[in-house]
């Protein structure tokens, strides 16, 4: 039959995306794998040889590997609760019955279309500043100090921009799932008489259990890679060194690539814990 | 769902889904506003809203200096470049997975996921080292590259899930009339499947025109994208609040007009068809 014919035919198309596709991941890995083991300083005499697990254990004594994993964890979980609750909230609210929805969805949305780097900028410059930024000249008109968001609270910052850039996405895969939700079980509880609380709590939040798992993997995953929003705020400094950050600075700006690459090997075993999880959910559904 | 509300109720849900509404897309209608203004207008003391003299100054000045027109260029480059050459590796992949699935389809799918989720820091090394000798450092052609393999599981599973929907007895159908594997794909699938691949398409050159780890590390003057234009305006010169709206603005807008379009297939394509 053409079946033989026709599997042979699908092996040779798929051959290109899973080739390049297994370069792009296993050039980099095995060289990475490879630098991790060496002593490895381009500017400073190359290669000087290998070293075993030495970059391993540097990398994690190091004074400010704690507190990179720390501010990565509080600027994930900070985001991932912020965006979880809002979007929640927001959806709920998106779903009912309102005069120009269609625009109202847009303004919501907007954000996640704006480039990083620009986010954080307008954010650090034209909000957070705090001589002309329009928080210091609302902080100011309720007579207080502005605050000078980007030293003293560094983390909160960040967490502010990032959170705005994301909670689009929660919201509106948060809504997609909200509207696919049995209308009939939702008006029998309302004849019922249960209150909107109890109704929220047992009938949508276990429907959008699913949905919000999905939303924190994926996020997850992204906010695990933030740069751009640390690049060109504080770069780094003020305890905002997430462990991404840190390693692209051992890497590129103190050119350290063994040390860099043995926290490049941590980064990428933290994001397969990740992974694995969100891999289970949607391979479920592609039964 | 019919359920009945009161026209109060509506009101009321107006309101607030609007105030809302605005208060998330403030710092957008903010920035745009600035635009508009002159560099003293714009830290006016207290901030002046609406009643300001509108002026495009800023916007001749950011092209005169900064040359916004090369980065523009280098942005519409590298998007659609690499959006059209992952279209044309993943058509076929999708294609074959879809209508001729084998034993190992899911893992392959699965398998490419995987390789989107690798974090780039950890491999930010290996491709620097590489572009140089390669030459491919500050190239354009470098960063369609690599967008292209960033992108190309998104693609892949995008395309997936589009061709899943199209009914396979259409094609057994045409194959039964004697249609070659090459006229089923021309004549049969593709006009199926263009609304899907025009999606696709749309949203991931959206996600690389927003890229900003690879396009950052990765270029210097010559092929620098939007995105590493931007983010030379992060050490303030002076008054700038003005310039660097307008530029915002400038990198903003197209992808902004283009996201509205692309709503619906933004959870499709983000999630990997996990909600629908």
């Amino acid at each position: 039959m053409a079946t033989q014919h026709s599997r042979s035919a699908a092996r040779i198309m798929i051959a290109p995306a899973v080739i390049l596709l297994l370069g792009w991941m296993l050039v980099p890995l095995v060289m990475t794998l490879y630098f991790s083991f060496k002593k490895y300083l381009p500017l400073r005499g190359g290669d000087l040889g290998w070293v075993g697990f030495e970059n391993y254990s540097r990398f994690v004594t190091s004074s400010s590997f704690w507190p990179s994993i720390a501010t990565t964890l509080t600027l994930v979980v900070s985001v991932l609760v912020i965006t979880v609750v809002l979007g929640v909230l927001l959806a709920l609210l998106l779903d009912r019955p309102m005069w120009g929805q269609g625009i109202v969805r847009i303004l919501v949305i907007a954000p996640f279309f704006v480039m990083p780097t620009v986010s954080a900028l307008i954010w650090k410059n034209m909000f957070m500043d705090p001589i002309n930024g329009l928080l210091a000249h609302l902080w100011r008109a309720f007579g207080a100090e502005p605050i000078q968001w980007m030293s003293q609270a560094s983390m909160p910052s960040i967490i502010i921009i990032v959170s705005w850039q994301w909670l689009p996405f929660a919201t509106l895969i948060l809504l997609t799932a909200i509207q696919s939700l049995d209308g009939e079980q939702l008006e029998a509880s309302e004849m019922d008489g249960a209150p909107p609380v109890k109704r929220f709590w047992y009938i949508i939040l276990p429907h959008l259990s699913r949905a919000i798992t999905v939303v924190v993997l994926i996020q997850t995953i992204f906010l695990l890679a933030v740069f751009a929003e640390i690049f060109v705020t504080t770069g780094g400094a003020f305890g905002t060194k997430t462990l991404s950050y840190l390693i692209f600075q051992r890497v590129l700006e103190s050119q350290n690539v063994g040390l860099g690459s043995a926290g490049g090997v941590y980064a990428i075993i933290l994001a397969n814990i990740v992974a694995m999880f969100l891999m289970r959910i949607v391979g479920k559904n592609l039964d | 769902m019919a359920r009945s509300v009161t026209t109060r109720g509506k009101a009321i849900n107006t309101a607030i889904a609007w105030a809302v509404g605005l208060l998330i897309f403030f710092p957008i209608l903010w920035t745009i506003l600035t635009s508009f203004k002159t560099e003293g207008q714009a830290i006016a003391a207290p901030p002046v809203f609406l009643f300001f003299d509108w002026t495009l100054e800023n916007y001749a000045i950011v092209q005169e200096r900064s040359d916004y027109l090369r980065y523009l260029t280098n942005s519409i480059i590298i998007a659609c470049g690499s959006t059209v050459l992952g279209i044309i590796v993943a058509i076929p992949a999708a294609w074959s997975m879809a209508f001729v699935p084998g034993r190992r389809t899911k893992d392959i799918l699965m398998w490419m996921l995987s390789t989107k989720m690798l974090p780039a820091v950890g491999v930010l090394y290996p491709i620097y080292l590489l572009f140089i000798k390669l030459g491919l450092l500050d190239s354009r052609a470098g960063l369609v590259i690599v967008l292209m393999l960033i992108n190309l599981p998104i693609i892949v599973w995008m395309l997936y899930t589009y061709f899943r929907e199209i009914p396979g007895e259409i094609l057994e159908a045409a194959r039964m009339d004697g249609a070659s594997l090459k006229n089923e794909i021309i004549y049969v699938l593709t006009p199926m499947a263009v609304p899907g691949i025009a999606s696709t398409i749309l949203l991931n050159i959206i996600l690389a025109w927003n890229e900003a780890f690879w396009t950052l590390n990765l270029t210097a003057a010559k092929a620098a994208p939007l995105t590493a234009f931007i983010a030379s305006y992060s050490s303030p010169e002076g008054l700038f609040y003005a310039k660097l709206s307008a530029a915002s603005t400038m990198a903003i807008a197209p992808i902004l007009i283009m996201g509205w379009f692309s709503q619906k297939q933004l959870v499709r394509g983000l999630t990997f068809g996990a909600v629908k």
